[in-house]
C-alpha cells in the first residue's frame, strides 16, 4: 500500500471552501445580473425599435450593440440607448414625436446589422411592423373635434391604406361631418411620421408597441359576412335567411302580407 | 534595489526614458488608435470604422465582432447572421495568434483606467485590499454564459464597463461613465488590481482564447537577473513572470501564461534586459542563473 500523504486533506478542505466561495459569489452576482436582465425586457412604449427588429426577447438575444443600424441611417432616427435610457443598454431605438422613420426603400440598416437582429427577411418598408399607430386621444384631436386639421393623414407614407379619414355624423353640430384620423394596422408600419407630425402640443395620434396598441380576437371567431362573401352564399347550407325588420316609418315600407281585419 | 514608487529607474539610468518606455508608449499609442478609428467617423467624418468594439466594420468590407458577445448571444439562442459570424472568427484568429489578452493591454479602453488606479495606488501607498484567486474570472465567465442562456439575453452587454465606457465615448453617452468611476474606485479603494486581474470576464475570455498564441516573451537573459523586482511591481499579473524567470536552463526562459497580456511592461523597466518578445517555438538555450535561489514553487515541487 503506498504510503498516506499527509497534506491533500488540508489541501483538498481548502480547495472545496474555494469553490463553494466563488461558487456563492457567483450565484449572487449571476442572481444580481438574472434580475437585472429581466427588467430590461421591459421596453418603454415611447422607445420603438428599427425596422425589422426581432421580437423583444429574440431581440435581446440577437443585438450585440454595435450601433452599425444607428450609423447607416440617413436621417438619425436612431440611438443607441444609455445605461438607465429605459431601452437594454446599447441597443437601437428611436422616438417617434422626436425623429420618426422615414421608411428608406433600400432599409439601410437592416442591410447594416450583422447580426439579424434586425430580420434581413424583411425587404419590403411597408412590410415594417416597428408599432401600431393609433389616435389615443379623440377628445383633443383637431379633426375628431369636427376641425380639418388632417396633418397625421397626410404625412402618413402610407396614406388611405395605413390610415383614412372616416367620415362620420358630428353629433355636436347637427349637420356637420367629423373625418377621424383611422389607423389600419395591417398598413401601418409604425413609422411614426404621424406622431411627430401631429400639430397639437402633445400628439393625439401615438405609434405604441402592438403588444400595446392591438387587441386580438379568440381563435374561433369568424366574421360572418366575410365568411359568407368568401363563399358567395350562406355559410350553413340550407339555412333560411328571414327578412329584415324595417321601422314602420319608412316611406316604403310595405308589408310582405295584409294581416285580416286592419282595413288595408 | 529597486525604488517601489518609481520601478524602472535604473533602466531609465541605463536605457533612457524612452528606451524604459518604449513597450508603454506603443501600448497607449495603440490603444489611443484603436479608439480614435471610431471617432473619426463621429468627430471628423471620416467613416473608414463603423460601429463599436462590440461589432465594426471597416472599409465597408472588413467586419469584426467580439466573439465573447456573439458566444453569449448564442447561448441565448439567437444563431447569428454570416457578418457577424465572420467578424468573430477573424477576431478570435487574431487573438489566438498575437495572445488574447493582447485585448487588454493594447485595445481595452478600460486598461489606461485600471493602470491609472494602480500608479495611484502606488503613489498612496495603499494596502493591497480584497485579493480574490485569479481564477474567479473564470467563475464569473462561467456565470455570465449561464445567466445569458437562462434569460435570453446577452447579459454582460448590460453592465459591461468596457463595451460600454467605448460605446459611450464614440456614440456620444455618458452614463457608462459612473461604471468605470466604480472600476476605477474599486481598483483604487478595495483591491489592487482587481478588476482586470480578478473579475472582468472578458479578459478571462479573451485569456482562454490566447491559451496557445504564438507571440510570447521570453525571460531570454534571465542569467543576468539581478533581483530588483521591477518587472514584478509593473507587470499586471505578476504571478506569470516566476516560472519563466526563476527557471533553471532545463526550464523554458518563455512566459506561457495565457495570463500574460503581453503589454511588455517588463521588457520595459528591466535595466538588465532580461525580457524580449518572441514566438513561443523560440528554442534560443536560455541559462538560468549561475547560483539559482530556488522558488518557493520548484521547492515544493521538490520536496
Ligand atoms: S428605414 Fe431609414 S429612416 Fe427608418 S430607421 Fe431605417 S435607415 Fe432610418
Ligand atoms: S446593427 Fe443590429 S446588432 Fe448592431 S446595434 Fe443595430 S440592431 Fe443591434
Ligand atoms: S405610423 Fe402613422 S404615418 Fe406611419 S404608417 Fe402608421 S399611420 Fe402612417
Ligand atoms: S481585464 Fe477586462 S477590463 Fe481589463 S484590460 Fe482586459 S478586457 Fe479590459
Amino acid at each position: 500500500m503506498a504510503p498516506r500523504r499527509p497534506a491533500p486533506p488540508i489541501d483538498r478542505r481548502r480547495f472545496l471552501t474555494d469553490a463553494a466561495r466563488a461558487a456563492a459569489g457567483c450565484a449572487v452576482a449571476g442572481s444580481l445580473l438574472a434580475l437585472y436582465a429581466r427588467d430590461a425586457r421591459a421596453l418603454p412604449a415611447e422607445a420603438l425599435r428599427p425596422p425589422g427588429a426581432l421580437d423583444e426577447p429574440d431581440f435581446l438575444a440577437a443585438c450585440i450593440r454595435c450601433g452599425l443600424c444607428v450609423r447607416d441611417c440617413p436621417y438619425d432616427t436612431l440611438s443607441l440607448a444609455d445605461l438607465g435610457e429605459g431601452a437594454a443598454t446599447g441597443t437601437p431605438f428611436f422616438t417617434a414625436r422626436q425623429i420618426p422613420c422615414e421608411m428608406c426603400d433600400d432599409i439601410p440598416c437592416v442591410k447594416a446589422c450583422p447580426t439579424g437582429a434586425l430580420d434581413p427577411a424583411l425587404t419590403d418598408i411597408d412590410d415594417a411592423k416597428m408599432g401600431v399607430a393609433v389616435l389615443v386621444d379623440q377628445e383633443n384631436c383637431l379633426n375628431a373635434l369636427g376641425l380639418r386639421c388632417d396633418v397625421c393623414y397626410r404625412v402618413c407614407p402610407a396614406i388611405d391604406k395605413a390610415i383614412t379619414l372616416d367620415r362620420m355624423h358630428n353629433e355636436r353640430s347637427g349637420h356637420h361631418a367629423i373625418f377621424l384620423p383611422t389607423v389600419h394596422a395591417e398598413h401601418c408600419t409604425g413609422c411614426g411620421k404621424c406622431e411627430q407630425a401631429c400639430v397639437l402640443p402633445e400628439a393625439t395620434i401615438k405609434v405604441l408597441p402592438i403588444r400595446l396598441a392591438r387587441g386580438k380576437a379568440a381563435e374561433h371567431y369568424r366574421l360572418g359576412w366575410e365568411e359568407m362573401e368568401r363563399k358567395g352564399g350562406p355559410v350553413v347550407e340550407g339555412i333560411i335567411d328571414l327578412p329584415d325588420r324595417l321601422p314602420e316609418e319608412a316611406p316604403d315600407f310595405a308589408p310582405l302580407m295584409k294581416l285580416p281585419g286592419t282595413g288595408q | 534595489m529597486t525604488d517601489k514608487l518609481t520601478p524602472g529607474r535604473d533602466a531609465v539610468r541605463r536605457k533612457g526614458w524612452l528606451g524604459a518606455h518604449r513597450w508603454l508608449i506603443l501600448r497607449r499609442l495603440s490603444q489611443a488608435v484603436f479608439l480614435g478609428i471610431f471617432l473619426l467617423g463621429p468627430w471628423a467624418g471620416i467613416w473608414w470604422v463603423k460601429g463599436d468594439l462590440a461589432g465594426s466594420m471597416t472599409f465597408d468590407v472588413l467586419p469584426l465582432t467580439d466573439p465573447l458577445i456573439l458566444l453569449q448571444g448564442m447561448v441565448a439562442g439567437h444563431w447569428p447572421e454570416l457578418t457577424a459570424l465572420t467578424g468573430a472568427l477573424i477576431v478570435l484568429a487574431v487573438y489566438a495568434l498575437v495572445g488574447g489578452r493582447v485585448y487588454c493591454s493594447w485595445v481595452c479602453p478600460v486598461n489606461p483606467v485600471t493602470d491609472a488606479a494602480h500608479w495611484l495606488h502606488a503613489r498612496l501607498g495603499l494596502p493591497k485590499g480584497w485579493q480574490p484567486k485569479a481564477s474567479t474570472r473564470l467563475w464569473l465567465l462561467g456565470t455570465v454564459l449561464a445567466v445569458s442562456a437562462l434569460t435570453g439575453t446577452i447579459a454582460w452587454e448590460l453592465v459591461n464597463p468596457v463595451t460600454m465606457l467605448q460605446r459611450g465615448i464614440v456614440f456620444g453617452m455618458t452614463a457608462g461613465w459612473a461604471l468605470i468611476g466604480a472600476v476605477f474606485l474599486f481598483d483604487l479603494l478595495l483591491a489592487r488590481r482587481g478588476w482586470c486581474g480578478r473579475l472582468c470576464p472578458v479578459g478571462a475570455f479573451y485569456g482562454l482564447v490566447g491559451q496557445k498564441s504564438v507571440l510570447r516573451v521570453s525571460a531570454a537573459n534571465r542569467a543576468a537577473c539581478d533581483d530588483c523586482m521591477d518587472c514584478f511591481a509593473v507587470c499586471p499579473e505578476m504571478a506569470v513572470i516566476t516560472p519563466a524567470l526563476r527557471g533553471t536552463t532545463a526550464e523554458t526562459p518563455l512566459i506561457l501564461s495565457p495570463d500574460c497580456t503581453n503589454c511588455g511592461r517588463c521588457i520595459d523597466v528591466c535595466a538588465q534586459d532580461v525580457f524580449r518578445f518572441t514566438h513561443r517555438f523560440d528554442a534560443h538555450p536560455a541559462p538560468g542563473r549561475a547560483d539559482p535561489t530556488p522558488s518557493p514553487a520548484r521547492q515544493r515541487r521538490a520536496a
